[in-house]
C-alpha cells in the first residue's frame, strides 16, 4: 500500500538517489533516444544544408529504391544466413566444449578454458592481421607453406568469394566459442552430481550419461540462447565483415551486411537515403523479433527474459 | 572406471588441439614480428623463420610519434573511460536495485527499451556530430556506445539485489546514514567484485574499440588509438613514413621500411596489455558473464 504520505517521505529520502541515478540517465537519453528521431530520415531526401528535418519529404521512395536493387536482398541475405550457420555451428561447439570442461577433473582444465576464450579478447583489428598473416596472396602461411605441401597453386584468397563463407564461419567460431561456452559450463555445474552416480549404478556409459542427462538438461538454457540468438537475427558484427574480410569490393556479395551497408552508404558514398532506410528497416524488424523472442523466453523460464 | 578415463583422455587430446587452434594464429604473428623482414616476404610468414631480427620493434620504437602516441591515447581512453562506465553504471544500477524507488519502473524500462531499439548508425552519426561536435575529438572516442551499456546495469542491479542485503541499508537509515553515505561506505566495499568485473567489461571494449575512431576521427590522426593505427596501417602502407616527424628517416628509409613485420610487431604491441594482464583477470570475466546469463 503506497499511501500519499509514504511515497512522499520515500521521495525526500530518495532524492540523492535521483542525483546518482542522473548522469548515467542522461547519457543514455542522448547516446539511445536523442538519435530516434533521426529515423526519418529514411522517409526524406537528405540535403546537410537543411538539416534532418528541413530537408523534403519523399515517402516510400528511399525504401522502394533500396528494396529494387540487388543489395537489399543481397545483405538480408548474408546477414540471416550467417547468422543462422552462426548460431547452429557455435552452439554446437560451445557446447561440446562446455561439457569436456565441465566434466574434466585435472587441473588443466583451468589452462585450457583460459587459452580457448583468449580470442574473444582482442579486437576484430587484430583477427584481420591474424588472418592475413594466413591468407595474404603473398606472404600468408597458407599460400607459402601448407598449400606447397599439400602440391597445390597459392590462392588468391582476398579475391576468390567462394571460401569466404567458410572463413567467416570458422573465424567467428574461433573468436566466441569460449565466450559461449561459459553460459553452458555454469549450467552443467549445477546439475546435480547424484543424478549421474545413480545412473552409472544403473550401468550407464559416460557416452551415455551425456546423452540422456546433461543434454536434456541443457536444453532449458540452449533455447533461451538460441532464442536471445534469433532475437538478433538483423544484426551483424560489424568488425567481422568488415575488417577481416579487409573491405575488399570483390568479396562483397558474400561479406555485405545490413551493418556494412549502412557504414558503407553512410561513410564511404555519402549516400544517406539508402542508407538511413537500411538502418530503418534493420531497427524495426530487429526490434519486432527482440521482443518476440523475449516473449517467448519469458514463456519458457521467466527469470532468462531480457525483461 | 575404463569409461571415464577414455573420456577423460578423450577431452585432453581434444581440448589440446582447440587450445593450440586458439592461440596458434597469435604464436605466428609474434614470430612474425621478429623475423627478418626480407625472408618475410621472401617466404612468407613462418613459425621458424629461418632469419630472427628485431629490427621491427627498433623501428616502432625509433620512428617514435605514432606508436607511441597512440598508445597513449588508448590508454589514457581506457583509463578514463572505464572509471567514468564503472561510475555512471554503478550509480543507475543500484538506484534502480531499491525496490521501494518511486519511479523505479519507469527507469527499469527507460533502459531496457534502449536496449531494444536503436536508431542506427546513420541517426546516431548525425546526433554526435551535427549535435554535439564530436567528431576528430577525445570525446569522439570516449561518448559513443561505449560509455555505458544496458547488459552491465542489468548485471550490477542483479548483484546489488541479491548480494546487499536490505537489512544492512535499511539499519544505516535508522542510524542516520543519508543515502549518500550508506552508498560511499556500505555498498562499494560490498561490491568489489561485480565492480571488478565491469570495470574489466568497460576496459576491454575500450581498448579494442577502433569504431568509434574509425567514424569520428577524420583528420586529427594524433587521436587515433592503438587499434585505429593498426587499422589505417593495414589500408594505407604510406601512413607509417608519411606521420613519422623524422622527416630525414621518412625519405632515405622509404625504400627500406619493414612493412610486413613492422606490421605484425604493431599488432604484437597492440595485444600486449591484453596478454600480460589477462592471466590474472580471467576469473573475474568468467564470474561475470556466469552470472549474467544465470540470472539471479
Amino acid at each position: 500500500m503506497n499511501s500519499k504520505n509514504t511515497r512522499k517521505r520515500r521521495l525526500i529520502r530518495y532524492w540523492p538517489i535521483y542525483i546518482m541515478a542522473l548522469p548515467g540517465l542522461i547519457y543514455l537519453f542522448i547516446n539511445n533516444y536523442m538519435p530516434l528521431p533521426g529515423l526519418v530520415l529514411a522517409f526524406k531526401k537528405y540535403n546537410a544544408r537543411k538539416g534532418i528535418f528541413g530537408s523534403d519529404f519523399v515517402g516510400f521512395k528511399n525504401f522502394k529504391y533500396l528494396f529494387a536493387t540487388q543489395d537489399a536482398f543481397i545483405i538480408t541475405r548474408n546477414t540471416i544466413c550467417y547468422n543462422i550457420v552462426f548460431i547452429i555451428v557455435n552452439t554446437v561447439l560451445a557446447i561440446f566444449v562446455a561439457i569436456l570442461l565441465a566434466e574434466m577433473t585435472s587441473k588443466m582444465k583451468k589452462v585450457y578454458q583460459c587459452l580457448i576464450l583468449l580470442p574473444y579478447m582482442i579486437s576484430m583489428v587484430i583477427v584481420s592481421y591474424l588472418v592475413y598473416g594466413f591468407l595474404s596472396t603473398d606472404n600468408g602461411f597458407l599460400n607459402n607453406t601448407i598449400l606447397p605441401l599439400l602440391g597445390k597453386e597459392p590462392i588468391s584468397w582476398y579475391m576468390e568469394k567462394k571460401y569466404w563463407p567458410f572463413l567467416l564461419t570458422f573465424v567467428n567460431a574461433w573468436k566466441v566459442i569460449g565466450y559461449n561456452s561459459i553460459i553452458y559450463i555454469s549450467t552443467i555445474l549445477g546439475i546435480d552430481k547424484g543424478i549421474y552416480e545413480s545412473a552409472a549404478i544403473d550401468g550407464a556409459s559416460k557416452w551415455m550419461q551425456i546423452r540422456k542427462i546433461t543434454i536434456p538438461l541443457l536444453k532449458p538454457t540452449v533455447i533461451m540462447m538460441t532464442l536471445l540468438a534469433i532475437g538478433r537475427i538483423f544484426y551483424s558484427d560489424f568488425g567481422l565483415f568488415y575488417q577481416v574480410p579487409q573491405n575488399q569490393g570483390s568479396l562483397f556479395a558474400v561479406t555485405n551486411t545490413i551493418d556494412t551497408y549502412v557504414y558503407r552508404g553512410l561513410l564511404e558514398l555519402g549516400d544517406m537515403s539508402m542508407s538511413s532506410a537500411a538502418g530503418l528497416y534493420q531497427s524495426l524488424v530487429g526490434f519486432v523479433l527482440i521482443l518476440g523472442a523475449n516473449f517467448l523466453v519469458r514463456k519458457l523460464d521467466k527469470d532468462s527474459a531480457l525483461f | 572406471m575404463k569409461d571415464e578415463t577414455r573420456f577423460q583422455v578423450f577431452a585432453h587430446i581434444v581440448l589440446i588441439i582447440l587450445a593450440f587452434l586458439a592461440i596458434m594464429p597469435m604464436v605466428l604473428m609474434i614470430i612474425s614480428s621478429f623475423t627478418d623482414n626480407d625472408i618475410l616476404i621472401a617466404e612468407g610468414y613462418k613459425f621458424w623463420p629461418s632469419k630472427w631480427s628485431t629490427y621491427a620493434y627498433e623501428y616502432i620504437f625509433n620512428t617514435g610519434n605514432s606508436v607511441i602516441r597512440a598508445y597513449g591515447v588508448s590508454i589514457v581512453l581506457t583509463l578514463v573511460g572505464t572509471v567514468l562506465s564503472l561510475s555512471l553504471t554503478t550509480m543507475l544500477a543500484y538506484a534502480i536495485s531499491k525496490k521501494d524507488l518511486p519511479g523505479r519502473g519507469w527507469i527499469t524500462f527507460f533502459i531496457v527499451f534502449s536496449m531494444l531499439f536503436n536508431g542506427g548508425l546513420v541517426p546516431t552519426y548525425i546526433v554526435y556530430t551535427n549535435i554535439f561536435n564530436l567528431k576528430n575529438t577525445f570525446a569522439g572516442l570516449l561518448f559513443p556506445g561505449l560509455l555505458m551499456n544496458a547488459f552491465n546495469i542489468m548485471l550490477m542491479k542483479s548483484y546489488f539485489v541479491s548480494s546487499i542485503p536490505s537489512e544492512i541499508l535499511d539499519a544505516a537509515y535508522i542510524d542516520g546514514a543519508g543515502e549518500v553515505k550508506t552508498f560511499f561506505h556500505i555498498v562499494i566495499p560490498l561490491s568489489k567484485p561485480i565492480m571488478a568485473t565491469i570495470a574489466l567489461f568497460a576496459g576491454i571494449a575500450y581498448w579494442n574499440d577502433w569504431m568509434n575512431g574509425y567514424i569520428y576521427i577524420t583528420k586529427r590522426t594524433e587521436l587515433y588509438s592503438v587499434q585505429n593505427l593498426l587499422n589505417r596501417m593495414m589500408q594505407n602502407i604510406q601512413f607509417l613514413s608519411q606521420s613519422s616527424s623524422n622527416v630525414q628517416n621518412a625519405t632515405a628509409g622509404l625504400a627500406a621500411i619493414p612493412l610486413a613485420s613492422v606490421r605484425m610487431a604493431m599488432a604484437a604491441v597492440g595485444i600486449l596489455p591484453i596478454l600480460v594482464m589477462y592471466p590474472f583477470v580471467q576469473k573475474y570475466f568468467v564470474k561475470g558473464i556466469t552470472l549474467g546469463g544465470v540470472k539471479g
